[in-house]
């Protein structure tokens, strides 16, 4: 009757049978730091429960909403996905991460289109937006289309200008 | 250190200066004169502000915004009213959310802001005088504290981009003035407000105030909120419709590391009204939300089904179309004229069925609330859409007065209508009460599809009879739906209302009418879902409207506009009334058939659909131009027509009209929550797919019709048209005609 299927990971080994893990060594925007809880917990958790890095958003759990993107070594992953025995020794970069004093022109982008509605979903989409232009620095639409993050409020004619725009402004700094 | 207030006025503005010297004006309602405004509330890091402006001795300009941001635009949108009359530029202003504005006065309960909840599309059409009122007796007082300190009249000054001017060229800056300004009475009256042409921030597209923030991950929506000393909880609840728990081992769960406590959440019984929790379950306490989710995984439990053990969708649809056919003990809705007649005399007959499936709100932010319980007060953080309901179900719930809860309102992460209801908070406060510690709960995906209040389930039964002249004599639209109306907690509601909407087209425009209900038990609890009724209603409406153009080889514009016939008002007693403007409605179409271009031959195998609507004061009209290949929609054009009135964002409304019309897309083609055996069979996004990038039209292209009409809200015309445009789009394409949501796999059916 329990209605609860394959909703995570397979469960890790009973932790009070095993010997405490050594910590696990991350980067996180630049910053070293160590997780010593359970070396399962995905990386999505870590960001926002123990660093607060709440920009990074949960969605689903199961890696089909892409609200929780990060960039781990520059690449897109789902961080709910991405336990911290694997995330360990990478270089992550959250939302909170890509601006210093200017914005990534990725982010300005958002802002000039006026992509976000109720912006819950907007940290992922601009993650898997930078990801995408290092892959693709001139994106046609079929390569916007590749991206598959959800947005219920349904600004993704948006998103599709605002990566135009971002990358238009991505050529013309390089030049 | 107020400002006296004049005890005798009705209606009142309210007035302080804050500690730090700045002029603070809002809007208050009840004559709460013996309250002061608590300035000290303010301190002066701005994290907590009462009213709705803050002017800075530096000319910095803070606005207030009341209502709950649910992706509809209101930080940005009630703001710019203010901002409007108060004459600042907008770059000045920085705006912030307010939090929930509960006041007790000598005639009850009240909110020193208004109205902050957000559903029906109200939030411009009730801010529309107040809050303009609030930004130009904000100037008001400006000016007369220009006016004493050049001693000049005050009618001899103007103001503009926060200052006040003298004639002679001398200007005071706002900043300058608060302090003086904060001392004087505000008027009697409110000022009067500008004209249209005097607008210089309402009608410009103005970004979202916020953007910055969303970009950067510093927004905080409720899910964001974190306590010192909060534990976390996830809750197991039975996924079986008025189920109870059977037997539960949480030994192992207890064994986790990291979690706290495990404790029964009994849920409601099957004939309690839904006043608090939803469902019967448990709640697994622990350090974080990873552990909490692993402890609940941890879970043994059995369930012991409930009496909807039989219920399933294919039971609903049967047992509806039964009650169609047979055709006895409905409720009549409304009726005209003689139907019976209409058929006997009638040259043409036409029917069709429609079947609408229940829907979840799938808010991306999925339900959650933080909640901080003491003896006397209570502090709650969470994205909601009705503080107003979550103040009194805390306060029912615990016996806090409600003048001691705090509720900090954040950004929601979507609300769509989901968080009209409050179950996620009456399970948070379940949860502390029974800890002792405050407690953030949790909803995980799953939750969430499993335990909504659902679109209501239904089918529409439509048919017309038509004269020789091919005019429409009859028509009648019988509903047979799970009643939206179920164990509401006091509320007095027809039991048609939410599925059968009285006075919706062609309601007044044809002689005969015949609107008929009929109620589907049901143990799936229902809500309200964006642009309720109207996002099933128009479907059947319209796609109806179009099967009698193709049936009687009539043009399916030309038969609407028929219809509608001369523009004049009618009477509307459904929300957004009191009237129904046949003409705006007719506009809105006719420009939309211009764009796509109606009238031109085609040969390319695309096909065109379009329908139009109006509700909640706004009138839409959607086109869809598309191809069908491989089994998917393609969309070639999608085009969204609106009169909502004077458009007080451009860029916001744009925003609405293009999101609500690929969020109604998205629902049409694709979502559905079905029901097996007492059990929602969704879990999560895979098997309840919203819309992708790559499936979405890539653009929408958004003309909203230039009017002076009092504004309505934008945030849900633009939902009710679009999914009838495209099923008749879909016709156009393919010759099969898709009366059953959602459309996908009807189409890959029929195909």
């Amino acid at each position: 009757m329990q209605s609860q299927p394959e909703r995570h990971a397979p469960a890790a080994p009973k932790p009070h049978a095993a010997a405490p893990p050594a910590p696990l060594a991350i980067t996180v925007n630049g910053k070293p730091y160590e997780h010593g809880g359970d070396p399962t917990m995905p990386l999505l958790w870590f960001l926002r429960d123990t660093l607060r890095l709440t920009g990074t958003k949960f969605g689903c759990g199961v890696g089909a909403c892409g609200a929780c993107t990060v960039l781990v070594d520059g690449k897109a992953a789902r961080s709910c996905l991405l336990p911290m025995q694997n995330a360990a020794g990478h270089q992550v970069t959250t939302i909170e991460g890509l601006a210093d004093d200017s914005l990534h022109p990725v982010q300005q982008a958002w802002i000039d289109e006026d992509v976000p509605q109720c912006g819950y979903c907007q940290a992922g989409q601009i993650i898997a937006a930078i990801d995408l232009l290092e892959r693709k620095p001139k994106p046609s639409d079929e390569d916007i289309s590749t991206i598959s993050n959800l947005c219920r409020c349904g600004t993704y004619p948006r998103i599709r200008r605002a990566i135009q725009r971002a990358a238009e402004a991505m050529q013309a700094s390089k030049k | 250190m107020s400002a006296a207030i004049d005890r005798s006025r009705r209606r009142f503005l309210a007035v302080a200066l804050s500690a730090s010297g700045a002029l603070l004006v809002g809007v208050r309602f009840a004559r709460g004169a013996d309250e002061d405004l608590p300035a000290e509330l303010l301190g002066d890091d701005l994290t907590e502000v009462g009213p709705f402006v803050r002017i800075e001795r530096d000319n910095r300009v803070v606005i207030g915004a009341r209502a709950c941001e649910i992706g509809q635009g209101v930080m940005t949108s009630l703001p710019m009213l203010i901002a409007e009359e108060l004459d600042v530029d907008w770059s000045q202003v920085r705006v912030i959310q307010l939090p929930y504005g509960y006041i007790e006065t000598d005639k009850g309960p009240s909110n020193r802001y208004g109205d902050q909840g957000a559903g029906g599309s109200t939030n411009i059409p009730d801010g529309w005088k107040e809050l303009r009122e609030a930004g130009a007796t904000a100037r008001w007082l400006l000016v007369q504290a220009a006016a004493q300190e050049w001693n000049l009249p005050a009618e001899k000054l103007r103001t503009e981009s926060g200052q006040v001017i003298a004639p002679d060229g001398r200007k005071l800056t706002y900043g300058a003035l608060a302090r003086s300004a904060a001392a004087i009475d505000p008027p009697a009256e409110p000022p009067p407000l500008k004209t249209p042409e005097q607008f210089h921030i309402i009608g410009k597209p103005t970004r979202v105030a916020d953007a910055r923030d969303i970009v950067t991950g510093r927004s905080r929506f409720g899910i964001d909120a974190y306590f010192a000393g909060a534990l976390t909880a996830v809750m197991l609840r039975c996924p079986l419709l008025d189920g109870t728990l059977d037997t539960l081992d949480d030994s192992e769960a207890r064994r986790v590391a990291g979690v706290r406590d495990v404790i029964r959440i009994q849920g409601p019984k099957p004939d309690e009204p839904f006043a608090a929790q939803l469902a019967d379950g448990v709640a697994v306490l622990a350090d974080n939300t990873w552990a909490a989710i692993k402890g609940r995984d941890a879970l043994k439990v059995t369930w012991k089904q409930g009496p909807w053990a039989k219920e399933s969708t294919s039971a609903l649809a049967a047992k509806a179309n039964e009650l169609l056919d047979r055709n006895e003990d409905g409720v009549v809705v409304r009726r005209e004229g003689d139907m019976d007649k209409a058929r006997k005399t009638s040259r043409y007959r036409v029917q069709a069925r429609y079947e609408m499936p229940f829907l979840a709100h799938a808010t991306m932010e999925p339900p959650g609330a933080l909640i901080e319980l003491k003896q006397d007060s209570a502090l709650l953080i969470a994205s909601l859409q009705s503080p107003g309901g979550a103040s009194e179900m805390i306060s029912r719930m615990t016996g806090i007065a409600r003048s001691a809860i705090d509720i900090r309102m954040t950004r929601a992460g979507g609300g769509f209508g989901r968080r009209l209801e409050n179950d996620f908070v009456a399970e948070a406060v379940l949860i502390a009460k029974a800890v002792g510690k405050p407690v953030k709960l949790m909803w995980t995906r799953d939750d969430d599809l499993q335990h909504d209040f659902y679109r209501p389930f239904g089918v529409h039964a439509l048919s017309a009879t038509l004269d020789r002249h091919k005019h429409v004599t009859g028509w009648s639209h019988y509903c047979a739906a799970t009643p939206r109306p179920y164990r509401e907690n006091g509320r007095k509601r027809r039991i048609f209302d939410g599925c059968l909407e009285p006075d919706d087209f062609p309601a007044g425009l044809v002689a005969n009418l015949d609107k008929t209900f009929f109620s589907v038990p049901s143990g799936m609890p229902r809500g309200w879902w964006r642009a309720p009724i109207h996002n099933f209603h128009a479907f059947s409406v319209q796609s109806f409207v179009d099967e009698i153009a193709i049936a009687t080889k009539q043009d399916a514009v030309k038969l609407r506009l028929e219809m509608l016939g001369e523009p004049r008002l009618i009477p509307y007693s459904g929300h957004g009334g009191p009237n129904f403007d046949t003409g705006r409605l007719a506009n809105v179409l006719s420009i939309c058939a211009d764009k796509i271009g109606w009238n031109a031959k085609r040969d390319d195998g695309h096909g065109l659909g379009i329908a139009c609507h109006f509700t909640f004061g706004g009138y839409a009209a959607h086109a869809f131009e598309v191809s069908v290949a491989r089994g998917e929609v393609i969309f070639h054009r999608a085009i969204c027509v609106a009169d909502i009135g004077r458009v007080v964002n451009p860029l916001g409304a744009e925003a609405q009209m293009m999101g609500g019309t690929i969020d109604a897309v998205s629902a049409a083609l694709h979502l559905a929550i079905t029901v097996k055996d007492g059990e929602v069979q969704q879990k999560n996004f895979p098997d309840y797919p919203l819309l992708k990038m790559a499936q979405a039209p890539q653009s929408v292209e958004v003309h909203l019709v230039d009017s002076t009409a009092e504004p309505s809200g934008a945030g849900e015309i633009g939902v009710p048209s679009a999914a009838p445009a495209l099923a008749n789009a879909i016709h156009a394409a393919t010759t099969v005609r898709v009366r059953k949501l959602p459309i996908m796999p009807e189409l890959k059916r029929m195909l």
